[in-house]
């Protein structure tokens, strides 16, 4: 009884929190008192929460993923980060999860295409390219066109997961052929190969770029505005612990947890 | 058993002969084979001197050197590859020597695949090849030495031929983990079509986007390897 009362208030919390998102801009006082709302939703959390997340949201969800749990001291939020593609293909597949947060619309796709998701997916932020260099860029890679260069070793994300597709995109904008030496699995491991020194530039997005600053400095470019990716998120069907879902769904969205993502440079929706 | 049966099961039988005509499926394949037996010779030239030197010699720190041996075992593969890029990378320990002297890297070669494979196959055939020359009787080598024969020919002429099944043995194990590398091949080589992409890669990427065309990857891989697993078997060890 007291369960089923909990669900509904995030699943309103959660409504409320979507009608605003897609509502104008310019309503700047609304999303801070749904915000209210949707914390007094999460306060009343409990159990297990896991969220499958896109690499790219590794710092970010980690993050708000303590804030949720400092609200909510009986729950309990683990995250499992990976390509986007990959996590879809997992929850179709039947892993156990309450919470999808996707790097593309496109992968989003397939899970709500496959009937396992529970409402509507909400995108929450949006991210876009740079080029990733090693710390003082060495080589001095100022725009895109200079990764066509032969003398560059370059990697990009294979095009079957988000950040491959985005640069493919990019790169077309720009008219630029690059010859990559990998295409990597994920965004990470693009920007690992940066860190190690092994390419000269990669195609990432801004927030691992930001999130590497130690080791990587990231060159904006103008093309990167063609290529900008949405991030969705929804909770799922088959979740176990589905107003967990729901509240983690909607604090995603509070002006805190945004704040959160903004410091890591995504950008809103 | 099961997993395989789940894969024929899931198979797309009706898109099969047009998903096996895709380019990218020949150029995996092809090179998974050519890189898979590269390695395996690599890890003979290398693999089958050091199981000699742990079989028949007495060196200090011997035993530390065979637990060695079985680390890339042990090792998850992507950590292997790690400690691949650390070493042969461009700014690796060996690597940056290679690139300012010789202007040459190994990462995202075809090369680095063979070295990411061999890495970790070699302990199949050293542990074989050890095992095997512990079984030989040493007195049948000391004999040809009274006959006058060197050290080298004895272990050409009398210990080669005795502990060859052993040696096909080991190859045959190496040349399948080989075959089937992923982790260390895509975090030190990388994954680039042609040049890199071997079948498991290839696979794990197909499973990204498309899950029949990563099933009839993993089921060309798997037919390939046991065709040529079986007959080789039946040439190399005389089993029938």
């Amino acid at each position: 009884m007291k369960k089923t009362f909990l669900t509904a208030v995030a699943l309103a919390a959660v409504l409320v929190t979507t009608g605003c998102s897609s509502g104008s801009d310019d309503e700047s006082a609304a999303p801070a008192s749904t915000g209210s709302a949707a914390a007094g939703a999460g306060a009343a959390t409990t159990g297990k929460v896991t969220v499958l997340a896109a690499a790219s949201l590794t710092e970010s969800f980690d993050k708000i993923g303590t804030l949720f749990e400092q609200l909510n001291p009986s729950a309990e939020v683990t995250f499992s980060y990976g390509g986007s593609s990959g996590l879809a293909t997992q929850i179709t597949s039947g892993a156990p999860a309450d919470v999808f947060a996707s790097a593309s619309p496109a992968t989003m796709k397939t899970v709500t295409d496959a009937g396992d998701t529970s409402g509507e997916p909400v995108t929450f932020v949006k991210n876009q390219l740079v080029i990733a260099v090693p710390k003082g860029n060495p080589k001095g890679i100022t725009s895109l066109a200079a990764l066509a260069k032969p003398e560059f070793k370059v990697a990009l994300c294979a095009e079957a997961v988000p950040c491959g597709a985005a640069a493919k995109k990019a790169l077309a904008a720009g008219g630029v052929t690059v010859k990559p030496v990998t295409l990597e699995q994920d965004v990470k491991s693009a920007l690992a190969k940066v860190k190690l020194g092994e390419v000269d530039a990669a195609l990432v997005y801004r927030t691992d770029a930001k999130a590497a600053t130690a080791d990587v400095d990231g060159v904006e470019f103008p093309e990167s505005a063609q290529a900008i990716n949405d991030y969705p998120i929804v909770a799922l069907k088959d979740a176990t612990n589905p107003s967990g879902a729901s509240a983690f769904v909607a604090f995603v969205q509070t002006p805190q947890a945004q704040q959160v993502l903004a410091d890591a440079g995504f950008q809103k929706p | 058993m099961l997993p395989l049966a789940g894969l024929l099961i899931r198979a797309p039988w009706t898109t099969l002969p047009e998903r096996l005509t895709e380019p990218g499926i020949l150029a995996a394949l092809r090179l998974s084979l050519l890189t898979a037996t590269l390695a395996t010779i690599v890890c003979l030239i290398l693999g089958v001197p050091l199981a000699w030197l742990l079989a028949r010699t007495t060196f200090p720190g011997r035993r530390f050197v065979r637990a060695l041996v079985t680390v890339p075992l042990v090792l998850p593969p992507v950590v292997g590859g790690v400690a691949l890029l650390l070493v042969f990378g461009r700014r690796g320990l060996v690597g940056e020597w290679l690139d300012t002297t010789f202007g040459f890297t190994l990462p995202f070669t075809t090369t680095g695949v063979v070295v990411a494979e061999a890495f970790v196959a070699m302990p199949f055939l050293v542990i074989s090849v050890e095992g095997a020359l512990r079984g030989a009787d040493s007195r049948y080598e000391e004999a040809a030495a009274t006959l006058g024969a060197s050290r080298w020919t004895a272990f050409r002429r009398v210990t080669l031929p005795l502990i060859a099944p052993g040696v096909a043995a080991g190859a045959v194990l190496c040349w399948a983990r080989a075959l089937g590398e992923f982790g260390a091949t895509i975090t030190f080589a990388g994954n680039f079509p042609g040049r890199t992409q071997t079948m498991p890669l290839a696979v794990y990427l197909a499973l990204e986007q498309d899950l029949d065309a990563a099933i009839v990857l993993s089921l060309v891989l798997l037919v390939v390897s046991v065709v040529i697993l079986a007959t080789l078997r039946d040439k190399w060890v005389g089993v029938t």
